[in-house]
């Protein structure tokens, strides 16, 4: 399967739902900046990588997949949790990249800041496109 | 407003930018396997990150970097746990994240512990 753009899926978002993560992901930064500078950088650093909208994020695409079935008169509670449980697949690879990404952040921070958050985020990004297409290319010989 | 409030109340707003910018990016795709890997996005990271390298400078920034790589193992763990939970036991979204924040938590600070002491 090819990747895609689908505009039509942020009509189904709505705006108090673009809220909740909005409130979620800034009440996130906050506590782990106060972790870091209660706890220090080392137990701080854990928390970049805590999955803080995750539950939001899952809720909302098993939500919206299972009105989406229903719309066509389906049942769409399957459905719901599998569209859900494939985005966790993705995160899943996706994490090898925010490895990545804080690898780069280790060894080129010293050195220079910005081309640390510059690498790092090209690093994620080649990482999670890397090994989604080697899994998806394993998936397509079976 | 003291500096300290301060700090706070912008790591608030670019954190809250970042993150749902990760995620409008993650409603746009499809297939979902793809769309994701932006729930794996370091929105949080970038955030603080970049106001670590302003306040505290590039060694404690590169210090969190190392802590981090072990929270991405965590998340790995967890997103497996996740998709398992509701694949086989059939648990709900929220059922299933929130029980598998257990194996964030346990693999985030037991290999903190194993491997920085």
């Amino acid at each position: 399967m090819n990747i895609r753009i689908h505009p039509s899926a942020l009509r189904e978002t709505r705006w108090h739902e673009y809220f909740i993560r909005f409130v979620l992901g800034g009440l996130a930064t906050v506590a782990t900046g106060a972790i870091a500078n209660v706890f220090g950088p080392e137990t701080g650093g854990l928390f970049l990588a805590f999955p803080a909208i995750f539950s939001a994020s899952a809720t909302l695409i098993e939500k919206h997949e299972r009105e989406r079935k229903e719309k066509v008169g389906l049942r769409g509670a399957r459905r719901g949790k599998e569209a859900a449980a494939l985005d966790a697949a993705g995160a899943a690879l996706g994490s090898f990249g925010l490895l990545a990404f804080g690898a780069a952040i280790w060894l080129l921070a010293p050195r220079s800041p910005w081309l640390a958050l510059v690498v790092g985020s090209a690093a994620w990004f080649a990482v999670a496109i890397f090994l989604w297409s080697i899994r998806r290319w394993i998936w397509a010989c079976r | 407003m003291g500096r300290g409030v301060k700090e706070y109340v912008i790591r608030f707003f670019i954190g809250g930018f970042a993150v749902t910018a990760f995620a409008v990016l993650g409603d746009l795709f499809r297939p979902k396997s793809f769309a994701g890997l932006f729930g794996a996005a370091p929105s949080i990271a970038l955030a603080t990150l970049a106001i670590a390298f302003w306040n505290q400078g590039a060694e404690y920034a590169a210090i969190e970097g190392r802590s981090m790589m072990i929270g991405a193992l965590a998340l790995c763990f967890y997103s497996i746990a996740v998709c398992e939970l509701m694949k086989r036991c059939e648990l709900s979204a929220l059922a299933a994240t929130a029980a598998s924040l257990i194996a964030w938590m346990s693999v985030a600070l037991g290999g903190k512990w194993l491997l920085l002491g």
